[in-house]
């Protein structure tokens, strides 16, 4: 899995709440058997037109906006349990997603990814959103480590929440998988005592 | 210690836990399908690993499977790749498929019941949201993300926190014409898409206990959308007697122990519950949504709510939702005419469904100008139908009775809804493009989507009732 640390970057600013996962990735473009190439498809149905001509006003075919932090209204990834969204999100080159509420599945695939779900209060999504606005350049810092997050162009900054274990998993690239593993023959034994 | 019916089930299903980490939970069952499952599999290979307890993980296809000729070879190439991947996958690392052609093939939270594999007090996975269906039995249960197939593939198990518990409480009696799919379209309208965010839901309360297991389901497969990871509700005599004799049930003197320990699977009574919520069933009547989300519903006699009575930071999204829908704010939905009904689903494509749905139409036909499809849950589903003469009732109201799978609930196969047009559907999600791009879904019980199959219109379907 992809090590995270620190983060600077301009951002990508999605202002709409409740972004389920069948916008992230329509459910047709599942029948992919690998975990590569959904980025294209990222957002399809606001991106594209019926003849897949890009939309002009969707945030992400402005070219004024880039950089690999996604910033989205509250209640982010709701719905269906698709992995594909986080991988989606990754391949279109982001490596966090700021809000100021998760989905707890898609929370948990994002994390399962190296994709930082970083939640926010709804007031410093506000002064995202603000500072992006006067200046799409404008920056933010996430730092892992201290887990703080930062709006460089006003220093605003805030702490955010994740679970310690995870947190190592992020930074040293490690997945659950490789930890469980160590613990098969104390799986083996709690089965006998079932 | 007084504990709840969760933390009974949690606490029981825990290998390790250690401070500072989430806990290693034990999964007795899991469940797979074509689309979530491959690259899994894939991850399995690369770590040179095989499938730990192969005989706990049951598989099959429903969520890229057409809903008619399912005897012939798959048309669209893609789907057809990854539903012959799922039986080369299945065969390659000892995992039993009910495939296409298999009598037990159906939608995977449809089969599970069904086939007696679901039980009391069980960790049940699957790379599905709408696992939490299985919690009807009073199990733990909740969807999965592809990572952790292949952690459960692998190990058995999942690192999972655990979580706040709720109790939502139903009290009373439903009216003429309200379902389980009216009671929850009603609890979500209540508590929002996000209400349930973080918690496992029990759900309790004499409107809750008097239901059959099929409409305990309904209830259940929804929690997912206010949030929640999963719902349950206590087993009881009509769990035990749903179960007895099934496929998978456990058989003579395990079936009697095994009622002995089901009957120890209830919230104590002085347990602690981190949110306590209740309703009265009589409030409520038959559901709608008409927004872009499945806590955007209302009873069908009320108005739309209006965009400025929404919290000023939600209108802009609120407002867009109501674009896409083609629905003016304060307006009433009743008499709305639609294009499209779907009654099928993990939600309401069971055997009391299609019959509720049968009783209704009979003498009657679906109003012009209205495609109308019933896609039953599983094969054992569209089989019983034809035994009972379903198929030429509905045949004779020209609805059409498909084979089973998800079909238009997702939009996968090519079961879609065209751009701009009405869908009244029994599913569970009312997304944007959920039912094909630009489908406009309104979610809504299988009485009133068959009443809008009739009319050709939103209907109360209480006046239909009562003529």
């Amino acid at each position: 899995m992809k090590k995270f640390e620190k983060l600077t970057s301009a951002i990508v600013p999605l202002n709409i709440e409740n972004i389920d996962t069948d916008q992230i990735i329509p459910a047709r473009f599942l029948k992919a058997t690998t975990r590569e190439g959904f980025g294209e498809n990222l957002f399809c149905d606001w991106r594209y037109d019926e003849n897949r001509n890009p939309k002009p006003d969707f945030v992400l075919n402005d070219k004024t906006y880039a950089g690999k932090i996604l910033v989205a209204g509250k209640n982010f990834g709701c719905g269906s349990s698709r992995e594909h969204a986080a991988w989606a999100i990754q391949d279109a080159g982001f490596d966090a997603v700021v809000s100021s509420f998760f989905a707890d599945i898609f929370k948990g695939n994002a994390l399962n990814n190296g994709l930082l779900p970083v939640q926010v209060s709804d007031d410093f999504l506000h002064q995202i959103f603000i500072e992006v606005a006067k200046n799409h350049e404008n920056e933010v810092e996430i730092d892992l480590e201290k887990q703080t997050i930062t709006i460089l162009s006003t220093g605003q900054q805030e702490n955010f929440e994740i679970n310690a274990y995870k947190k190592s998993c992020l930074i040293n690239g490690y997945d659950d998988i490789d930890f469980i593993l160590n613990q098969k023959q104390l799986i083996a034994e709690f089965e006998q005592t079932k | 210690m007084s504990k709840t019916l969760v933390e009974k089930i949690w606490d029981a299903h825990v290998v390790k836990s250690e401070a500072g980490f989430p806990d290693i939970l034990y999964i007795d069952t899991h469940f797979i399908h074509e689309v979530t499952s491959p690259q899994a599999f894939d991850g399995l290979r690369k770590r040179g690993l095989p499938v730990f307890r192969p005989k706990q993980t049951i598989a099959t296809a429903d969520h890229n499977v057409p809903t008619v000729n399912q005897h012939l070879p798959i048309k669209e190439e893609l789907s057809r790749y990854q539903v012959d991947m799922l039986t080369k996958n299945c065969a390659e690392f000892g995992v039993e498929l009910y495939g296409l052609g298999h009598p037990f093939q159906g939608i995977v939270h449809v089969i599970g019941p069904e086939l007696g594999i679901t039980q009391p007090g069980a960790t049940i996975v699957c790379g599905d949201s709408h696992t939490s269906t299985h919690g009807a039995f009073g199990s733990i249960a909740f969807g999965i993300g592809t990572s952790q197939v292949e952690q459960v593939m692998a190990t058995q198990c999942l690192l999972q926190q655990k979580p706040k518990t709720m109790k939502i409480e139903v009290n009373g009696e439903t009216g003429v014409g309200v379902s389980a799919k009216d009671i929850i379209l009603y609890i979500i309208s209540q508590i929002s898409a996000a209400g349930g965010t973080g918690y496992f839901i029990e759900y309790a309360g004499s409107a809750i206990t008097s239901l059959s297991m099929e409409a305990r389901m309904t209830i259940c497969n929804m929690s997912i959308e206010m949030g929640a990871r999963g719902g349950l509700i206590a087993p009881d005599e009509t769990t035990f007697e749903y179960l007895k004799g099934r496929e998978f049930s456990p058989k003579g003197e395990e079936w009697d122990k095994a009622v002995v320990k089901w009957k120890t699977l209830y919230s104590d009574a002085n347990a602690h519950f981190d949110k306590v919520l209740t309703f009265n069933a009589a409030d409520i009547e038959p559901m709608i949504t008409y927004g872009t989300n499945p806590g955007m519903g209302m009873g069908i006699t009320q108005n739309v709510p209006a965009t400025d009575k929404q919290a000023v930071p939600e209108q802009l999204s609120y407002q867009k939702a109501l674009d896409y829908m083609g629905i003016a704010d304060n307006s009433p939905l009743l008499g709305k005419s639609i294009d499209y009904v779907f009654i099928g689903s993990c939600t309401n494509s069971r055997m009391e469904d299609l019959r509720e749905v049968a009783h209704f139409v009979e003498g009657k036909h679906k109003a012009e100008g209205v495609t109308v499809w019933i896609v039953p849950g599983s094969k054992q589903i569209e089989q019983q139908a034809i035994a009972e003469g379903l198929d030429k009732i509905f045949e004779a109201a020209g609805f059409q009775l498909r084979e089973p799978g998800c079909s238009a609930c997702l939009g996968m196969n090519e079961d879609k809804i065209p751009a701009g047009k009405y869908c009244v559907s029994t599913s569970n999600r009312n997304f944007e493009g959920r039912q094909g791009q630009n489908a406009r879904t309104l979610l809504a019980s299988p009485l009133t989507a068959a009443a809008a199959a009739v009319t050709g219109r939103i209907t109360d379907v209480r006046e239909l009732l009562e003529a």
